[in-house]
This record gives structure tokens, sequence and C-alpha cells, in this order.
């Protein structure tokens, strides 16, 4: 036996149980912190699927920049820990029985008598030479090149829409406003008083 | 190995009043639709699977900033981020 569906199992229950645990635990940094588990080993699996680009930028995009951001807003926001627990009980019947439906669902469609690897033939092994980064970006800049153009207004959108909605200008806050500082004239400044010469003490 | 990696599903049904962490089942299930996505990339052989994922995560950076912001102005508005009593739209 191979190496390599050891190494799938492994990483496959960490990535099941990393997600069971993001969506049951209590505390939002522990959930934030499984999901950055949950991110590393899909990586890894990923990188066995030969998507070494994709792999690479899921983490540094997602663990790198997504689940900070995570991990800022939730220590900003002050939360109540000890009444988020309410509720869960009273959705689990409704919400484990559609989960397990969809379990059902994808074991029945994607089984082996459809997927199977009689089905699907044996994957292609490239050789050590291809470049997953290549061919990806040979496809991205020729077929996809509008959608790609698209995707990246897309974000400037988000990064705009993202500081438009949380900027705030503080009322007690100093600041200066160099139009007045310029349009000043000297009269705003300085007065001029004439007045009588004093006697010498 | 295709069928095991589809189960993360499961996240926004099991869920109770923190809008923080139904924001992160959300990335839970966008994170399966990839894997789902890779493998068949890689099974079929084909590499527009790939792309296709390359678009999910832009779009879903995009989707967790804006997310995010609208829940920092919802704090500040309401001092809750308990979902039940995300009820109304005007202050």
């Amino acid at each position: 036996m191979s190496i390599e569906p050891i190494l799938f199992y492994i990483f496959s229950t960490i990535l099941v149980i990393a997600s069971a645990t993001v969506v049951t635990v209590r505390n939002p940094v522990y959930a934030a912190l499984c999901l950055v588990l949950a991110f590393f080993t899909c990586a890894a699996i990923w990188l066995m699927l030969e998507a070494e680009f994709l792999a690479l930028v899921l983490i540094l995009v997602y663990v790198g920049a997504v689940m900070v951001l995570f991990l800022f807003v939730i220590m900003m926001l002050d939360i109540n820990l000890t009444r988020s627990k309410e509720g869960f009980i009273k959705y689990l019947p409704a919400g484990g029985f559609v989960a397990l439906l969809i379990f059902i669902e994808m074991c029945v469609v994607l089984g082996p008598e459809n997927f199977g690897i009689e089905v699907t033939g044996e994957p292609l092994k490239h050789a050590a030479d291809y470049s997953n980064t290549k061919e990806l970006g040979v496809t991205l800049y020729t077929e996809y090149v509008y959608p790609f153009e698209i995707a990246g207004a897309l974000l400037l959108l988000a990064i705009v829409a993202a500081i438009a909605l949380t900027m705030r200008r503080r009322p007690d806050s100093k600041y200066q406003d160099p139009a007045k500082q310029v349009a000043v004239r000297r009269d705003d400044r300085v007065r001029i008083v004439k007045m009588a010469t004093e006697k010498k003490q | 190995m295709i069928e095991l990696s589809d189960f993360l599903i499961l996240g926004i049904f099991l869920n109770r009043k923190n809008i923080i962490i139904i924001l992160m089942a959300i990335e839970l299930m966008l994170l399966a639709v990839n894997m789902n996505f890779v493998a068949f990339s890689h099974y079929l052989g084909n590499i527009d699977g790939q792309i296709f994922v390359f678009f999910i995560l832009t779009v879903a950076a995009a989707e967790a900033a804006i997310g995010l912001a609208i829940l920092i102005l919802l704090f500040r508005t309401k001092r809750t981020i308990n979902v039940d009593r995300l009820d109304s739209l005007k202050h």
C-alpha cells in the first residue's frame, strides 16, 4: 500500500473534525483557529491533487488575510459568550436532518458506482517538471481574461465598500483644514490698536 | 477518493446566534465547493475547474470583507450580533 491513501485519510479526518469543531465550539476565537486548521489540511489535500498554485493561494489569501480579518473583528467586538450557546439544541433536529439528507444525497450521487476509479479512469500523473502555475496562468490570461478583469474590479469594489462602510469621523478629534489655513487673511489674525503712550513708572 | 471530500456542508444549519460563526460556516461551504472543483478538475484532466476555484476565492474574499464591515456597523449601532435581535432595518 502506498503512502498516498494513508496521507489522504489522515488529512481528510483532520479536515472533517476541524470543520465540525468550527460549527460546534462555543468560543468564536477557537472557531476561527479551527477554520485555519481546516484551510491548512484542505491545502494539503489540494497539493496531493496536483493543484499546487491554488493550495498556496489558499494558505496565503485565506489563512494570511481573511482569517486574520476574522480574528481582528472577533477581538474588536466584545461578545457575550455565555448566551451564544442557546438555540443550538433547538435547531439541532432540523439542522441535523438537513445535513444528514445532504450527506446521503452526496454519497448516492458521488458514490463509487458513478465516480469510482473504473468509471473515471486513472488520473494522469504529470511529470516532475509540470508547472501547475504556468498551466493555470496560460488558461487564465487567454480564455478567461475578461472574467479575470471583472474579478479584479470586484476586489477593488470590495475594498472601497468595506472602507466606506466602516469609516467614521469622530466629532471630538482635532484635525487641520488646509483650505481654511490657506484662505486666512492678515486682518483675521492681527489687530492693530492705537493708544496713547503711558507714563513711565 | 472523490466522494469523501463533500460533507463539509453541515455548517449553517447547526448554527446558533452568532453572525461571525455563520460567516465562517459560509467560508466552510465555499471550501467544500472548491474541494469538489479541484477534485473533479484533477480526475477529469481539465484545468477549467481550477480557474473556477480561483474566481470563487476572489468572490469569497470580497464577501468576507464586506460581511465583516457590515457586522462592525451592526455592532456599533445595536451593540449586539445576536441573530435573533437583528430583525429590523431601522435603528
